[in-house]
């Protein structure tokens, strides 16, 4: 085989990954180096963002300052985490703070993914993630709260709704029905 | 099975069988699940932490293809078994370093691991040796499954498995194949490899997760998104992709051959002596000339070696393996020594020419 640039044998087979598939170039020891250096100027390793970084950005740039402080204010009913929080961390409170920052994932998730909704597996018991399950985490974080301002009867108040809520999702878990 | 008993043995996804197995170490499926009723791992009290841990645990017990399965609480080991857990890439550096009750649940032949309060509630792994990724997921659909029957996992209509990173939320899965791409590295193509695969929405990571200067010449291609595209679609997403890059590295060792047979003859022999007749070497130094070694063995120019033994060499002279292999703590040089010494006893064989 030929150098694709010059009539010299091609000793280097250079193949690309492109969008459009496999691009391939047959060059000699010359050409090749020449492509080589030029590419590699061409794209010096970019520093992989972080999605914290990723995060900022997004945020940056399609909110206004007075939004971003708006939006920054909101927090998640169940657990408490603010949406501030969630940009400073890039990790999420709970399960809830899909609904509960809904608007503003929305666009962040498009970004990431291309894409807001899942069409892979689903769990065959459906099981739900507001409601009673949702409402577990919360009162577990009361529970917390109260016993550290020594407030014990508010906390075995709390310790009993808990151990109900408890019971009922494991009667549901072991017969295995599907809710409704 | 305790640690003592994984150290001297080696995982089923080192074995290096399989098609393709001199370029393609592993294929990996992980799924990102948490629980509906508990916060998110890192807005968790321990109080919360320990009663993920427990049905976690129960459910790892009672999940029929898991039986047998070890268990081991990871905030209850010591530095050197976490460290050791790492380097066989049980548990990720997150749950090593992380704080309050963790554990990882893990097969004697290392092909399924559940790591428990990682950044997820559960992060579930399953490993297998060569390009074997429909397998992979048959066993880590089926060991998701048998969990789910035991815990009610965080699931929305619309937005799929939720997770604490919305950059896994949907299908919660990772598809990662291990490659060993030396010559890739030699002839300066690696950066332009990762720059196309960047592109087309992959990720490439090195053995235990660095960047573009990976250990060993080992590297990951994983898919980076999780929502709006079904598991058998992002398993195809990086099945496809691997046979050019398979095609790319052993152009590049056949030009290595053809072009700069001396250069490469002579690169082989010498990182061969060196790792044979050491009698001190770091472990940075081991991993880069075991990988031109091991591209010996597959090229036929050293012989007398087989592959699982320098595979299991990557892994047995890192820092941690070491030090459980002969049972004692040591220091950075002593373990160079202790390292000669292993890569002299496993390595032992007439001069290659
Ligand atoms: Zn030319
Ligand atoms: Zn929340």
């Amino acid at each position: 085989m030929k150098c694709q640039q010059c009539s010299r044998p091609a000793t280097f087979h250079i193949t690309e990954l492109t969008d459009n598939g496999v691009l391939e170039l047959h060059l000699c020891q010359e050409h090749a180096a020449e492509y080589l250096v030029q590419a590699e100027s061409a794209s010096q390793p970019q520093p992989q963002s972080s999605f914290g970084g990723a995060l900022a950005q997004h945020f940056q740039i399609s909110q206004t300052g007075e939004e971003l402080a708006r939006l920054d204010e909101h927090a998640c009913p169940i657990c408490g985490i603010t949406f501030y929080e969630f940009r400073q961390q890039g990790r999420l409170g709970c399960p809830h703070d899909y609904v509960a920052f809904a608007e503003e994932l929305e666009p962040l998730l498009v970004s990431i993914h291309g894409d807001s909704r899942h069409v892979g597996k689903r769990p065959k018991k459906h099981t739900g993630s507001t409601g009673d399950r949702a409402m577990l985490i919360r009162l577990r974080r009361e529970l917390q709260a109260a016993v550290e301002r020594e407030a014990y009867e508010e906390a075995s108040e709390l310790r009993d709704r808990i151990r109900a809520l408890e019971g009922t999702k494991r009667e549901q878990g072991q017969s295995g029905e599907e809710r409704p | 099975m305790n640690l003592e008993e994984l150290a001297g043995r080696c995982g089923e996804w080192l074995r290096g069988g399989g098609p393709e197995s001199d370029i393609v170490i592993s294929s990996r499926i992980r799924l990102a699940r948490n629980l509906a009723d508990y916060p998110f791992v890192r807005r968790c009290p321990d109080s919360d932490r320990e009663q993920i841990e427990q049905l976690v645990h129960s459910a790892i017990v009672a999940a029929p293809s898991m039986e047998g399965a070890s268990y081991f609480r990871v905030d209850e080991l010591d530095t050197l078994d976490r460290q050791f857990l790492v380097e066989r890439q049980l548990i990720s550096r997150e749950l090593s370093e992380g704080t309050g009750p963790r554990a990882v649940a893990v097969d004697s032949r290392e092909q399924f691991g559940v790591m428990v309060n990682e950044e997820d509630h559960l992060r579930i792994q399953v490993m297998h040796s060569g390009l074997d990724l429909d397998e992979a997921w048959q066993h880590i659909n089926q060991i998701d499954d048998e969990l789910e029957e035991r815990l009610c996992y965080a699931f929305h209509e619309e937005l799929g498995y939720l997770t604490a990173c919305p950059t896994n939320v949907g299908t919660g899965m990772r598809v990662s194949v291990m490659l060993h791409l030396p010559a890739l590295v030699m002839v300066r193509q690696i950066d332009r490899l990762f720059r196309s695969l960047q592109k087309i929405n992959l990720a490439v990571r090195g053995l235990y997760g660095e960047g573009s200067s990976a250990m060993g010449d080992f590297y990951q291609i994983s898919n980076q998104i999780t929502l709006g595209r079904s598991e058998h679609e992002l398993l195809e997403q990086v099945r496809q992709v691997v046979p050019a890059i398979i095609e790319y590295e052993r152009r590049s060792r056949d030009a290595l051959v053809r072009d700069s047979q001396r250069e490469l003859h002579d690169r082989i022999s010498r990182a061969y002596g060196i790792l044979s007749t050491a009698h001190t070497i770091s472990s940075e130094e081991t991993m880069h000339l075991l990988s031109s070694v091991r591209m010996g063995v597959n090229l036929g120019l050293i012989e007398d070696i087989e592959i699982p033994t320098i595979n299991k060499l990557f892994i047995h002279t890192q820092p941690a393996h070491l030090q459980k292999l002969r049972g004692t703590l040591l220091e950075s040089a002593d373990r160079n020594i202790e390292r000669a010494q292993y890569l002299q006893e496993n390595l032992k064989k007439p001069d290659p020419n």
